[in-house]
């Protein structure tokens, strides 16, 4: 290549003027929860910086993530960065098809070998060699490993990649696995969420693409700046719950009132995700805004921790399920139990032997 | 008189009488510890059953109630407390009598301590008609404290203090030393339902703690409840282990 290509070049060649491009520039400072001093850095980055392709693989999965993802609230991050200049191969929303489209995943990853992001939606299927999920003739695992083995950075979209999400829930036929089961070489950033949230998503690509770096992760390897906190921590009914007012039938007082649904299951304090604060279609309302509380579908094998409506987790090993308090009231009383019958053959072997031992 | 007392116990060669009817074994730092313990454990039992199952709603506005703002501020005081003074119990545990160190070192590889352990068993299934004198902890008894109270406690406090950091955030101390418990249990939920069976544990750890120190202060040969006030123990007769 005689002259790099940057965000900007191609950003002006899609016809952006200067002053939306600055503008682009302030809100994802602002997105990104940098403040104004940020703003002039991204768009030096923009100008300067080689851009950086992204390639999107889709494994097994239900696509919600790629549905919240077009529907990002601000749409200069989802159509300039993404579709127009960066986004090179995502099979669901690119134009090409069969051949043309691998081919092009081909051409990315010999160009930009070591350079590239490769986003991963939905996970891969371990049992029957891989056969429960074929791309292009091959087995999406293949096509993973192919892909990963070049890649600078990874991010795992979603539940599915990042814990396993449904198709993971017990009794798992196609032994799926998330992705850092097969791919250990590698940093990859779980943005979880089933979906996650539009503004995470793009928020966390645009940092990468542009400051070349990857967010800061936590013990899980979740960007901080998403997943830090849980949903209870920053939510807006958070209130009721200190008051201990809350929703205890989903037709009462309490659910009009809007108190908090932590008793009728609300997932909120286990889970950590930006819905509270983020929230979803443009701000416009999450879960528990809409009065239903969250299920914690961004948390490790959501599925299998039993009831949505029911605070405690079913244990399945005994055999039976039963929660942690079902399990203990029995087991106490059992004991209990024990303890009146030994009290009392105590007693009786006691005024048995009275005067036997003084 | 004094004399032919002691002629008769030369000529029927008997064991020698062992004439000590008190011993001092609980010293004041952990009958300290036992009661702070005792209160602590019952808070905390009480404020964790109502945060995991929340009492019915509280009329009025918000602004005007904090009932499980109280509720946790109890629990996690109660837990700071039993923390602090289950580690001042380690302490005491190197620095006390040897009666202090039982607790936490019980000698499983020691044949006879295993031997005993049978026969409290037995004495316990009505098999055994008179129960040993041990000044410290029966060997059952130790075992049990080992297992049930000192991993029980051990295990609440670890547990506790990663669901504590949550609330705290990430980079308190609490989310620093405790917080890589969450991830080796799966996710949050998994530590609070293990957190939730820990209490279950423990209450009934205390349900039988309870009742066997009340029956042995009753029918076995030493003093119970009063040497954990005073600290002395009492022996009821004068004949042989």
């Amino acid at each position: 290549m005689s002259q790099i290509e940057t965000f900007y070049d191609v950003m002006r060649r899609q016809g952006i003027t200067r002053r939306s491009f600055l503008k682009y520039c302030s809100l994802t400072a602002a997105a990104l929860g940098l403040g104004p001093a940020f703003a002039p850095k991204i768009a030096h980055a923009m100008e300067n910086k080689e851009r950086t392709p992204v390639l999107w693989l889709h494994g097994l999965e239900c696509t919600c993530c790629s549905e919240s993802f077009i529907r990002s609230a601000h749409p200069l991050v989802k159509d300039v960065v993404l579709s127009m200049i960066s986004l090179d191969y995502d099979d669901t929303l690119m134009a090409s098809a069969g051949h043309q489209a691998e081919a092009i995943l081909e051409e990315t990853i010999q160009k930009y070998k070591g350079k590239y992001i490769l986003a991963v939606e939905g996970n891969p299927p371990l049992n029957e060699d891989g056969m429960f999920c074929i791309v292009g003739g091959k087995p999406f695992l293949d096509q993973l490993k192919h892909a990963a083995k070049d890649a600078a950075a990874i991010i795992a979209w979603g539940s599915c990649a990042s814990w396993g999400c449904v198709q993971a829930a017990r009794p798992n036929p196609t032994q799926a696995v998330p992705i850092h089961k097969v791919i250990t070489d590698k940093p990859i950033i779980k943005v979880p969420g089933c979906p996650p949230i539009a503004e995470v998503m793009t928020g966390v690509i645009t940092y990468m693409l542009t400051f070349g770096t990857l967010p800061e992760l936590d013990r899980q390897g979740r960007p901080k700046m998403f997943y830090s906190q849980r949903i209870h921590d920053k939510c807006y009914r958070r209130p009721h719950f200190d008051a201990g007012q809350f929703v205890e039938q989903w037709d009462d007082e309490g659910a009009r009132k809007g108190y908090c649904l932590y008793k009728v299951g609300c997932k909120g304090p286990t889970t950590y995700n930006a819905c509270s604060t983020v929230r979803w279609n443009e701000g416009t309302s999450f879960p528990i805004q809409a009065g239903h509380g969250c299920i914690g579908c961004s948390e490790d094998g959501f599925w299998d921790k039993g009831s949505f409506y029911d605070r405690l987790t079913d244990i399945h090993q005994f055999g039976i399920e039963k929660n942690a308090d079902e399990i203990g009231t029995a087991v106490a009383g059992g004991v209990g139990a024990a303890i009146a019958a030994h009290a009392a053959v105590s007693a009786i072997k006691r005024a048995q032997h009275k005067g036997d031992q003084e | 008189m004094h004399d032919s007392a002691e002629q008769t116990t030369a000529e029927h060669d008997k064991p020698i009488t062992r004439r000590q009817t008190a011993v001092y074994v609980y010293e004041a730092p952990v009958r300290l510890w036992h009661w702070v313990t005792v209160l602590s454990v019952i808070t905390l039992g009480i404020t964790g059953y109502f945060i995991g199952v929340p009492l019915p709603t509280m009329p009025g506005e918000a602004i005007d109630n904090y009932l499980m703002g109280y509720i946790r501020f109890a629990h996690f005081t109660a837990g700071y407390i039993v923390a602090i003074a289950f580690i001042g119990r380690i302490y005491w545990a190197l620095v006390g009598n040897s009666h202090a160190r039982e607790l936490f070192c019980p000698p499983l590889f020691r044949k006879r301590f295993w031997q005993e352990v049978g026969h409290e068993l037995r004495w316990y299934f009505f098999l055994e008609k008179t129960p040993k004198k041990y000044i410290g902890h029966n060997p059952l008894a130790q075992l049990a404290m080992f297992f049930f109270f000192v991993l029980g406690m051990t295990f609440m406090i670890i547990t506790g203090f990663a669901l504590y950091g949550e609330g705290l955030g990430q980079g308190s101390w609490a989310d620093i030393a405790f917080g890589w418990v969450i991830p080796l249990f799966g996710q949050s939920q998994d530590v609070h339902t293990w957190h939730r069976l820990g209490m279950w544990f423990l209450v009934v750890f205390v349900m039988t703690h309870v009742y066997v120190a009340i029956r042995e202060d009753i029918m076995s040969r030493q003093s119970l409840i009063s040497t954990m006030v005073g600290g002395w123990r009492m022996f009821k007769d004068d004949r042989p282990d």
